[in-house]
């Protein structure tokens, strides 16, 4: 135990299954766990979509409002959740000296505008010209800085008033990796005392689709869990909107607010491995031995890509890691938001001591989270990274 | 002897190797020499029709392999060039051995892109169905620096040898500051003995023009083109978009005194304060950037005397000169009159996602020769801005510490302090 130990003190969290830690600590408790789907709106694509939310509750202002679309709005408001869970919210001497970090792709384009150029531009050889014409016209001004990726932290900062450092990484679930390593780096260094940290995806948009499917990564068959999806058409994804926003504090300044926080986070580690033969598993095994992961539970991020789950796999078959949960069979991959949402889910339940029925029975034992639970995240085309979460 | 550790006990950080690519030229001394003659690197675009555009000049990099390809490609390209400039003066090769950051603009496919993908696609579909529909076709790997914010560092990773998960950053205009910042943090951390911070954007399309162009935040002065960036200039009316990229390689001292490479310059400090008034404009009393100035200061163990000249974030805005104006006028008070303050812009325009490593590629080497590059276009002078901006000539001034600001839109503001000698 040591004042610059990270402890996680806040927890911001949506998904398809519901808002917030108690919503989805029952969602991950109940008996027999389902995902909610839709596989209508984006056929042949099936997502797991986001649930009615009030924004006004986080997001008060429909000025602010406006200047969003789904993506920030989503980062906005787990955010909010966050500094409210961790009795931050309107404490401006907290906010003014908070530092953040985000993990960001990008916002949702006008599908119509982009529609309406695609269809024209069968028809003229001066395409330059015609997009142009159409961009200028028809784009609501505004729409530039709901889809810059720094302004869902820009965001953050007007209506939440988070006003310390302010960094944005882009990286896709690697990205979500790098925040929470460097945040938590800072932590047990003193360069900061507290900081959130996260991310939002929002994939009800054709576009954020696109950028899955341009990588054949979209699964693309009946809906199966994460492990299961081995041999079936398609790259093994099925994605979903959520965000999870965390506070990390020092234990010292968690202390001295009076806040126990839910469980202590240690060193992340993470890597780059040459995924060709045998590499993923080798790098993945190096990982979870680095940070001490060995026979705990594990709340694995596995995306369903067939060569990155299959890795894992083999990789907690190899180590005898049975007590496996891959929480994307019930809420999607949430791309850069993948490790915050895992971290967060461990932290839940390293909390309440929860018992987890399988999600996925093929591969999943019952398990019961003690103490220490380790998190793993493997990102479906390059990137890795794991770290214990621990009673604080 | 040396000290290897700063007054707060941290390892001091040096510069060993510097790279830069601008619409100037590549590497360090074409920019330098044209730097100093007060040269333009704004120019009419020719990559785009300009039809119906209200703003038709860029400092855009038009000279390389892949200007004009997508941006993901020039910006990849530029970040390598200016990589291997600074490892190679820096007199390390293909094992770097430590982290990198990269900032970088957010990848989307370009408009020819989806023009492609679309005709590949069936007659019977339309709109994202259609290209989703093509998408599902090509081949795995296609448009991957086009469409996945990770890939373009992952081939630097593989090309400098540099260790570890690399981190792409990006807090709009002070992004490269921002990657600089990182560097120095995971090098005081003791992480490592170095750290490799580059900073590329090579995303001027029409769309990011006209994006830009849709918030009023360009110059429209388009004839003559060199003479639209006018920092602190009374009809100043906006930035003019640019390309380039700039890498540093960050060292201990101690380790680069071990190894007897040459240090360019101290990272003395860095410092950040997030604004929370407006998405795009700043808050008017200047208090964030002032915040930023001064912790930058704290971060270097430096009082505000100690500072020889400001490296201007000077975008030419009506609005961003004026606000940082008042910040370093309350930070300086009256000495402010007496520091030299000079905008790389007023040149080499706005490069967004770069300019931060780019201007404090310049504020080393400012240091290094003893000369300060000029605000050039400073014809007429804003009579409400009362500062020294360098006008129009270098100025030759021994200068042994600089500040350099990044402002960035969605309010993340970046300030580094340099030195040029160690203590």
């Amino acid at each position: 135990m040591n004042q610059h130990d990270a402890i996680i003190t806040g927890i911001g969290i949506v998904s398809s299954l519901g808002e917030g830690p108690a919503a989805h600590l029952s969602a991950l408790t109940a008996p027999q766990p389902r995902p909610v789907l839709d596989a209508e709106r984006f056929a042949p694509y099936t997502v797991h979509p986001l649930p009615e939310i009030d924004w006004s509750s986080q997001i008060a202002k429909r000025g602010d409002l406006r200047q969003m679309e789904a993506w920030q709005r989503l980062g906005t408001y787990a955010a909010g959740l966050a500094l409210d869970d961790a009795g931050m919210k309107g404490d401006e001497a907290l906010s003014a000296t908070m530092d953040m970090v985000v993990a960001a792709g990008g916002g949702e384009r006008d599908a119509a505008v982009d529609g309406a150029i695609l269809e024209a531009s069968l028809a003229r050889n001066d395409r330059g010209v015609l997009i142009n014409e159409k961009l200028t016209t028809e784009l609501r001004p505004t729409l530039f800085l709901a889809q810059l990726s720094n302004l869902l932290a820009g965001n953050i900062s007007i209506v939440h008033k988070v006003t310390g450092s302010s960094r944005t990484f882009m990286g896709e679930e690697g990205a979500g990796v790098s925040a929470i390593e460097t945040a938590v780096a800072r932590v047990h260094a003193g360069q900061s005392s507290h900081l959130l940290v996260g991310a939002a995806f929002n994939t009800e948009h054709p576009d954020h689709l696109l950028g899955f499917e341009v990588g054949g990564a979209l699964h693309r068959d009946a809906w199966a869990p994460v492990w299961a999806r081995q041999g079936m058409r398609g790259g093994g994804i099925v994605s979903g909107s959520g965000a999870a926003f965390l506070v990390i504090e020092s234990r010292e300044h968690a202390a001295s607010r009076d806040r126990n926080g839910y469980a202590a986070i240690g060193k992340v580690a993470s890597g780059r491995a040459r995924r060709g033969s045998g590499g993923l598993v080798a790098a993945i095994g190096t990982m979870i031995d680095a940070v001490g992961g060995s026979g705990l539970p594990v709340i694995s991020a596995a995306s369903g890509a067939h060569a990155a789950t299959a890795a894992e796999m083999s990789a907690l078959g190899g180590r005898g890691l049975r007590d496996v949960r891959a929480f994307s069979s019930l809420t999607g991959h949430l791309k850069e938001a993948q490790f915050p949402f895992a971290v967060a889910l461990a932290a839940i339940a390293v909390r309440h001591g929860a018992t987890l029925p399988s999600f996925d029975t093929t591969f999943e034992a019952p398990m019961r989270v003690g103490e220490r639970v380790l998190v793993t995240t493997v990102g479906s085309r390059r990137y890795e990274g794991a770290a214990v979460v621990s009673a604080a | 002897m040396r000290r290897m550790t700063d007054s707060f006990g941290r390892p001091v950080v040096v510069v060993t190797g510097i790279g830069i690519v601008t619409s100037l030229g590549v590497g360090k001394d074409d920019n330098w020499a044209a730097l100093t003659a007060g040269k333009s690197g704004i120019h009419p675009i020719t990559r785009f029709p300009t039809d119906h555009l209200n703003t038709r000049i860029a400092g855009t990099v038009d000279f390389l392999a892949s200007s004009g390809r997508s941006a993901s490609a020039l910006t990849h390209e530029m970040a390598e060039l200016a990589g291997r400039e600074a490892t190679g003066q820096a007199g390390i090769g293909g094992d770097f051995g430590g982290p990198l950051f990269l900032a970088a603009p957010p990848v989307e496919l370009g408009w020819n892109q989806r023009f492609e993908l679309y005709a590949r696609g069936s007659a019977g579909q339309q709109g994202y169905d259609r290209l989703l529909a093509a998408a599902h076709g090509v081949p795995g790997e296609s448009y991957e620096e086009d469409t996945q914010f990770g890939a373009v560092v992952d081939r630097l990773a593989d090309t400098f040898g540099t260790r570890g998960l690399p981190i792409t950053t990006s807090t709009a205009c002070a992004s490269g500051a921002t990657a600089i910042q990182l560097g120095v943090e995971a090098i005081r951390r003791g992480e490592s003995d170095r750290a490799l911070a580059i900073g590329a954007d090579g995303s001027a399309t029409a769309e990011a023009l006209i994006r830009f162009a849709l918030l009023s935040a360009l110059s429209t002065q388009n004839d003559p083109p060199q003479k639209a960036s006018k920092p602190f200039s009374k009809d100043r009316d906006g930035f003019v978009l640019a390309e380039g990229s700039a890498a540093l390689v960050l060292e201990s001292l101690e380790a680069a005194t071990a190894r007897g490479a040459r240090i360019l310059g101290v990272m003395a400090g860095c410092g950040e304060k997030a604004d929370d008034f407006h998405r795009t404009r700043s808050k008017p009393d200047g208090s964030p950037a002032i915040a930023a100035v001064r912790a930058a200061l704290a971060d270097a163990g430096m009082a505000e005397d100690a500072i020889d000249y400001v490296n201007a974030h000077g975008t030419s805005t009506p609005e961003n000169d004026k606000m940082e104006h008042l910040s370093l006028s309350t930070v300086f008070g009256e000495r402010i009159r007496s520091i030299p303050v000079s905008s790389n812009k007023s040149m080499i325009g706005h490069t967004l996602s770069a300019a931060g490593a780019i201007e404090a590629a310049i504020s080393l080497m400012t240091m290094q020769e003893g000369v300060i590059p000029p605000t050039i276009n400073h014809d007429n002078p804003d009579p409400a801005i009362d500062l020294d901006v360098v006008p129009n000539v270098r100025r030759e001034r021994a200068v042994a510490s600089v500040l350099s600001n990044s402002f960035g839109f969605g309010g993340q503001n970046a300030c580094l302090v340099m030195t040029r000698e160690p203590v």
